[in-house]
């Protein structure tokens, strides 16, 4: 559908309150409406127009205008187009009508608010801490303009997970310090004979306050934070930050950039895939198929440090553009080819193994249902039937050119998400030669000075985890106002619970290892 | 008297050579994963290590679970003593035959599975019941496979099989034998925690049997459990290697059998410890459901042994 005219003329029918609609950057709707009139703005979009909550999100507004503001970001898979609505909460009791009941997403979003901003969900189910860790004053919201540094001390209270009764039932306690070298989080099982009846996952011990970081820095200052956000996500942010602070200065970066972009974000989907699988076939115990995708990892990892001088590729990005040039004397289509062929052969001979095979064949099944409720983003998603990527649906660099192919499977398994992550790597390869041959000459970057103040602007970007949103505002001085950061693991951690259902426990970290989902970039 | 001196001797030759045996397959898996891997002396530096190093208890832990380390070690060392593994006849064989050896091994798993219960840590209870339905399972294999070959000898004497064999090579060849052979090396492998039964290698509490049930243990007490793990395996190869291919054991003890009961000790352990590796690096491990599986069908092969071997009597 096209999106004004149709859009707007729902939009007046059904959710007369909401103001000052207007059309920005020829594909978002914006609009003001009252807290009380998300409800039918939610059931509009996500009824008949069959758009799915893509972020919400707060920001402390009282200074300029005497108001917290609930954001809300609403986008269909399918079609490129994006619903933004703005609600204005009173600065003494700031609450929102809870959209809980509706989208899961929405809890987890409304949970953070009430933690970070202190806005009350009306309705909200299940309200309990999702952020806060005990140790904040209970009057205490980080994330507010005027929320100073404060003295922490233990509340004493443990934490409220869910109990399973039953004869036979106990309890597993697992983290958040872990044996291997990976980040921390409490895994909570409870147990029948080996059989998982319940898991809950107790997240944010790795809780930065990277949003309230953001806040005052120049955007050019913001990359090198975004890179941060999650450690392996690199280039998946730090694109995420640059174009929604493009997005807002209303600058487009050149073609150039836009393509050398599409090589920086496939070599990182490319050699986290190679790790991932390499990953969940040590989880197997193939110890061996281990050892060589790691090889092959490293063999990427340096091609990386010869691309950007970096590992982990940072440093390539820039609002605006790029900072560097395709690198000569470096065949990295060639190199890359050859390191796919390598990993190929790897998988061809685990996936041949009759016992790998065995430990992944139905291990943590998630439902497409069930991925579908929680909205789950990514190659996770993608292994569970669901047929989506930024990269095809709201195209974004190069790729509208390049038309990548949507990897999906269908049985939502271990061997489905191991599969999807192995044909994404193929396609990465593929990605990376074709934007190298097309490469169109020109200047690598435009220069952004400072933003212009007033309206937000969000970025979409398909990382290897899958969708990243950055969502902007930028002050009267043209700093950042305040940023919010989505990276999909905020969605998808709590899918993993549902597919460990049945399974049993020495299967928890081949499951969890075949979701690998971020800490940093979940708990911010 | 020199019977005596001899099976102290090999006594001590199996308490020295055991860590090696472990490191050694460690090193070969380290190459066929194409790791460089720690030298196969590794282990004895760390038993070094650990028997320097502090002792930390949890408060909730019992009598028992300081004298488990104990009990486990002694019980396998005695175990040990009982091998052929360097001459036959020797004098310490009056007091133990098989199924001493058999169950001085299961003593030493039940006080270990007790241990991982004793400090009430959820990991220890849950290795302990892995370890425990694998020993209900493996143990009357072991049994069993070796009953097939008593049964040939008319002896469960360890000493009296390995000479019955060598006297009658052709039976080394024997449905039975062979039957028998492949179910004790199935068995082994589950008995001494390795791939695709357990994995010795992983980091993951929670897939772990053998480790999960020792993750309490320290220092000193850990080094004895160590010690006692890598003493098992080389039990079971010693059992392989001398019960089923008897050559090269000393029937005589002069200079020259005896080096050369040494030499074909050292190659028999080299040659099960490269079966092991390369077993390890060609399977992932097994689903914990299948295990049961898997034991059964090595409890199924002693059984056919024994049934082949009472046949061909």
């Amino acid at each position: 559908m096209s999106l004004p005219d149709a859009l707007t003329t729902a939009l007046a029918a059904a959710v007369p309150a909401a103001r000052d609609v207007r059309v920005v950057r020829g594909r978002e709707l914006h609009c003001t409406l009252p807290p009380d009139a998300v409800p039918a703005l939610s059931r509009l979009l996500t009824g008949d127009l069959g758009a799915e909550l893509r972020l919400m999100l707060a920001s402390d507004r009282r200074a300029e205008r005497g108001v917290f503001e609930a954001h809300y970001l609403f986008g269909r898979a399918r079609a490129d187009w994006f619903v933004h609505a703005t609600a204005p909460l009173d600065a003494a009791a700031p609450a929102v009508r809870s959209l809980a009941t509706r989208h899961y997403p929405a809890s987890r979003f409304e949970r953070e608010m009430a933690d970070l901003f202190g806005i009350a969900a009306v309705g909200h189910p299940d309200p309990r801490p999702l952020v806060r860790h005990g140790f904040w004053p209970a009057d205490w919201f980080p994330l507010r303009k005027d929320a100073g540094p404060r003295e922490f001390h233990d509340d004493g209270q443990p934490f409220p997970f869910q109990q399973v009764g039953g004869e036979g039932v106990y309890e597993i306690p697992v983290g958040p310090v872990h044996a291997g070298v990976i980040e921390p989080g409490h895994f909570r099982f409870s147990v029948l004979g080996e059989t998982i009846i319940d898991m809950k996952v107790r997240l944010y011990f790795t809780h930065k306050g990277t949003e309230k970081l953001f806040e005052g820095r120049r955007p050019a200052d913001g990359v090198r934070l975004a890179e941060r956000v999650s450690g392996d996500t690199t280039v998946g942010h730090a694109l995420a930050f640059c174009q929604a602070v493009e997005a807002a200065a209303g600058v487009a970066a050149p073609a150039r950039a836009r393509w050398l972009r599409v090589v920086l974000l496939e070599l990182e989907r490319l050699y986290n895939h190679v790790g991932d699988v390499g990953m969940i076939l040590n989880d197997t115990g193939f110890a061996v198929a281990h050892s060589h995708c790691f090889r092959i990892r490293e063999r990427l990892l340096r091609l990386n440090k010869r691309v950007t001088g970096n590992r982990l590729l940072r440093g390539g990005l820039v609002p605006g553009g790029v900072t560097m040039e395709a690198p000569a004397g470096v065949d990295v289509a060639g190199e890359v080819d050859a390191a796919v062929r390598d990993f190929d052969e790897i998988v061809g001979l685990s996936l041949g193994n009759t016992l790998v095979a065995d430990r992944l064949d139905g291990t943590g099944r998630l439902t497409l249902r069930t991925a579908r409720d929680h909205g789950v983003l990514g190659p996770v998603a993608r292994a569970s039937g669901i047929d989506a990527d930024v990269r095809r649906d709201h195209p974004f660099a190069a790729y509208a050119e390049l038309a990548p192919r949507v990897v999906v499977h269908e049985s939502g398994d271990a061997r489905a998400r191991t599969l999807v992550r192995v044909e994404e790597a193929r396609e990465s390869a593929r990605l990376i030669r074709r934007a190298l041959e097309t490469l169109p000459a020109g200047p690598l970057a435009v220069e952004i000075d400072r933003l212009p103040a007033g309206g937000p602007a969000f970025s979409l970007v398909e990382g290897w985890r899958g969708a990243i949103v950055h969502w902007v505002l930028a002050d009267e001085t043209g700093a950042l106002a305040r940023v919010k950061v989505l990276d999909p693991s905020f969605l998808n951690w709590p899918a993993l619970s549902y597919a460990l259902l049945t399974n049993i426990v020495p299967d928890f970290p081949l499951c969890n290892k075949s979701f690998n989902q971020s800490y940093s970039g979940n708990d911010l | 008297m020199a019977r005596g001196a001899l099976a102290l001797l090999q006594g001590l030759l199996v308490l020295a050579l055991a860590p090696g045996v472990v490191g050694l397959v460690r090193w070969l898996k380290a190459r066929l994963q194409n790791r460089r891997g720690a030298p196969a002396w590794q282990p004895y530096f760390e038993l070094r290590k650990l028997f320097g190093k502090e002792v930390v208890v949890s408060e909730n832990a019992s009598w028992l679970f300081r004298a488990a380390p104990y009990v486990v070690f002694v019980s396998t060392a005695a175990a040990a003593l009982l091998v052929p593994v360097l001459a036959v006849p020797l004098p310490i064989d009056a007091v133990g035959d098989l199924l001493v050896v058999v169950y001085l091994l299961l003593l030493g798993t039940v006080f270990l599975a007790l241990a991982g219960l004793d400090p009430g840590s959820a990991f220890g209870g849950m290795g302990s019941s892995r370890e425990m339905t694998v020993a209900a399972l493996a143990e009357p294999t072991v049994a069993l496979a070796i009953f097939a070959l008593a049964l040939s000898a008319g002896s469960t004497n360890l000493g009296q099989i390995v000479a019955r064999t060598m006297s009658d090579p052709a039976a080394a060849l024997s449905p039975g034998h062979l039957l028998a052979f492949a179910a004790l090396f199935v068995v082994m492998i589950a008995e001494t925690g390795r791939m695709p039964v357990d994995n010795p290698a992983t980091h993951l509490e929670l897939t772990m049997i053998h480790e999960a049930m020792v993750l309490e243990y320290s220092g000193r007490y850990l080094a004895l459990i160590e010690w006692a793990a890598a003493l098992k395996l080389l039990v079971f190869f010693a059992l392989l290697g001398n019960l089923f291919v008897p050559w090269g054991v000393a029937v005589v003890l002069t200079p020259a059998a005896l080096a050369l009961a040494l030499a074909s000790l050292v190659g028999k352990l080299a040659v099960l410890a490269v079966a092991v590796a390369l077993l390890e690096t060609r399977v992932a491990k097994l689903r914990l459901f299948r295990v049961p599986e898997l034991l059964s069908a090595s409890f199924v092969l002693a059984l056919l042994a024994v049934t082949s071997s009472f046949l061909s009597r």
